[in-house]
């Protein structure tokens, strides 16, 4: 018993040490711009999506803002509130969470500290008693993408390159944020292809729903195996289960948040890509040029925080025809002319 | 041809439910708790695709699933055999320690949080480990009721005073069983990512809670905890079959297999009676 009260102790105060030696694992980048905190999501750096695109972005700023930037990666569950609380304390210009996962504590630290700039990535607007969503604090803002006006190009050009006129979406966890992607999806491939089949599929109810690419597998197969041509993915590291199933079954795949085609060459043909690295960068240009506002920011196709791949890579993928006709509708949704729609009816 | 596409689908779907509960059966019926399924099962994906990575070989890859099932197994016995301390706690703890360690080990190896690079895989109808699933539950079921040492492990799970009294040495066969059953579950794990010929973070994805249901609900037999493992895998091949084709709401058929759980521990396969040492140091 004594022996255990011993190395708790010893393991504790190394696990101090360690935090001393490096707090909360952070890095830092010197410059003599504003001063900023980023704290990301789960994963971390080198997961391939948004906390890269994020990465880069701050990166961009540190170079041509001479933006002075702070990482932090938290571990699991708690701590990511204590990593933005950590840089607000610190007196940060701007402090931002990657992820709709810092909704709440964003809204809470942003109270709190009336003098400090907060931005969430993907942030959840919460929804007042009224069933209205509720006015956020001047100094906080949400940077949203407007998945559906992407995931509309992504049906439309699915549909348009579909020779058995059928084609798929796998979601990971079956939520609204998710079904902005397969409204929109579905509603591209409808406009371009009435008579069209969308078979529609979630990978489960967890967040589980998001890393289980068994899973992903299995429902691709099941969805080519009944014909379908071509699968849009919106479903983390579950859709690389899907783009193996399309390779064992020499079927096609579209990818999503950042361009997938090295998981897959040859099998994904674009994806509809999430520009985290551009609304970071404006987000930090912003605090320097002191024009920051808090509220609501929607990117889609229109402020290019939305789009999809289309480079030598997978050029030869894509048909001429299909792509002049998808280029047509992106036109026509920046022109305004088409009201893509975000929710399901 | 449909019925086909689903008894190959629940087989695939079930492989590595077989061997996580094959590993289960094992270390339960020698009388240590394996709440540790799921961190064989993740340990053996990425030991697999690590292996495979290295030695550009599929085969090396099953090789190195089972290496990263013993580690694990080892670990488990060390805290629970030798230093005798909470069986369930030792189990969290290592399933924690799995997810970081893969995933530290994933940043350092392949420089991603995220997944692998593609390694050789088995394709198909073509993965040994799938044919090893479906063998797994007979052979244990015969090495339990017929041979020596699955008599002393019967006996060690039971009642460890009176084999310990008959000259068994009761530390000896718990740590036979634990390392078998991370061997075991560890090729589950390497069935998982050979066929998706990549590791992704927390690719388990809870696969050893159901195994583990199966082991209970097949009341730690281990013919019965195959078929629990079939129903299973069965009841998710219908919820994918079910959602491709009919307008029935996700949340519902994403409860059926948990559904089917409650349903067989809650009796309808009779009582289930736990080896009496369970547990217990």
């Amino acid at each position: 018993m004594r022996a255990l009260l011993v190395l708790v102790a010893v393991l504790l105060s190394v696990h101090v040490g360690l935090l001393l030696l490096r707090p909360a694992g952070s890095s830092e980048q010197v410059g003599h711009g504003p001063r900023v905190g980023i704290v990301f999501d789960m994963g971390g750096r080198g997961d391939k999506s948004f906390n890269d695109g994020a990465y880069v972005g701050a990166m961009r700023a540190v170079a041509q803002l001479g933006a002075q930037v702070r990482f932090v990666e938290p571990g699991e569950g708690s701590d990511r509130e204590a990593g933005l609380r950590l840089l607000a304390a610190e007196g940060m210009d701007l402090v931002l969470g990657v992820g709709f996962i810092f909704s709440d504590d964003l809204m809470e630290l942003a109270v709190e500290y009336p003098q400090t700039a907060f931005a969430g990535i993907d942030f959840a607007v919460p929804t007042g008693n009224d069933g209205k969503p509720v006015t956020l604090p001047k100094n906080l803002a949400a940077l949203k993408f407007r998945e559906e006006q992407g995931s509309y190009l992504m049906g439309a050009l699915a549909a348009l390159s579909s020779p058995n006129k059928k084609i798929g979406f796998v979601g990971g966890m079956d939520t609204p944020l998710i079904h902005k992607f397969e409204v929109g999806y579905k509603a591209g491939a409808k406009r371009v292809c009435p008579e069209c089949e969308v078979v529609i599929q979630y990978a489960g109810v967890t967040p589980e729903a998001f890393r289980n690419p068994g899973k992903g597998k299995e429902l691709g197969l099941s969805q080519y195996q009944h014909g379908v041509d071509i699968i849009y993915h919106a479903a983390g590291s579950t859709g690389l289960g899907v783009f193996e199933a399309a390779r064992a079954m020499k079927k096609r795949a579209i990818g999503v948040d950042s361009d997938q085609w090295a998981e897959a060459p040859g099998v994904v043909m674009t994806s509809m890509v999430k520009q985290v690295d551009t609304v970071v960068y404006e987000a930090v240009a912003q605090v320097k040029a002191k024009q920051f506002s808090g509220g609501m920011h929607q990117f889609g196709l229109a402020e290019g925080g939305v789009g999809y791949v289309y480079d030598d890579h997978n050029r030869g993928d894509i048909d001429p025809q299909v792509r002049k006709q998808v280029e047509e509708l992106k036109a026509l949704i920046i022109a305004g002319q088409i009201a893509v729609p975000s929710e399901r009816r | 041809m449909m019925l086909l596409l689903f008894l190959w689908q629940t087989l695939r779907i079930a492989a590595p439910y077989l061997l996580a509960a094959a590993g289960g059966v094992v270390a339960e019926r020698a009388g240590v708790v394996s709440l540790t399924l799921e961190s064989f099962l993740l340990s053996g994906a990425f030991g697999a695709v690590a292996a495979s990575h290295w030695g550009q070989s599929a085969w090396i890859g099953v090789l190195g699933g089972l290496g990263a099932g013993l580690f694990f197994g080892a670990l488990h016995a060390l805290a629970t055999v030798r230093f005798k301390a909470d069986q369930i706690v030792s189990g969290v703890a290592l399933n924690l320690l799995a997810v970081g360690l893969t995933r530290f080990l994933l940043q350092m190896g392949f420089d991603s949080s995220s997944n692998s690079p593609r390694v050789p895989g088995f394709e198909g109808l073509g993965h040994p480990l799938l044919w090893l699933g479906l063998l797994i539950m007979p052979v244990l079921a015969w090495t339990l009721a017929h041979t020596r040492y699955g008599l002393r492990l019967r006996a060690v799970g039971e009642h460890p005073q009176a084999a310990e009294s008959l000259g068994i040495s009761v530390a000896k066969v718990r740590w036979v069983a634990v390392l078998a059953s991370g061997g075991l579950a560890g090729l589950g794990g390497a069935f998982l990512s050979l066929d998706q010929h990549q590791f992704t973070d927390q690719m388990s994805a809870g696969r050893g809670f159901i195994a583990l249901a199966a082991v209970i609900s097949g009341r730690w037999q281990p013919m019965r905890a195959g078929v629990a493992c079939l129903l299973f895998a069965a009841a998710e091949t219908l919820q994918i079959q079910l959602q491709a084709a009919a307008a029935i709401p996700t949340q519902f058929l994403a409860m059926i297999p948990y559904a089917l759980t409650l349903i067989a521990v809650a009796g309808v396969v009779g009582r289930s009676r736990p080896p009496a040492a369970l547990g217990r140091a």
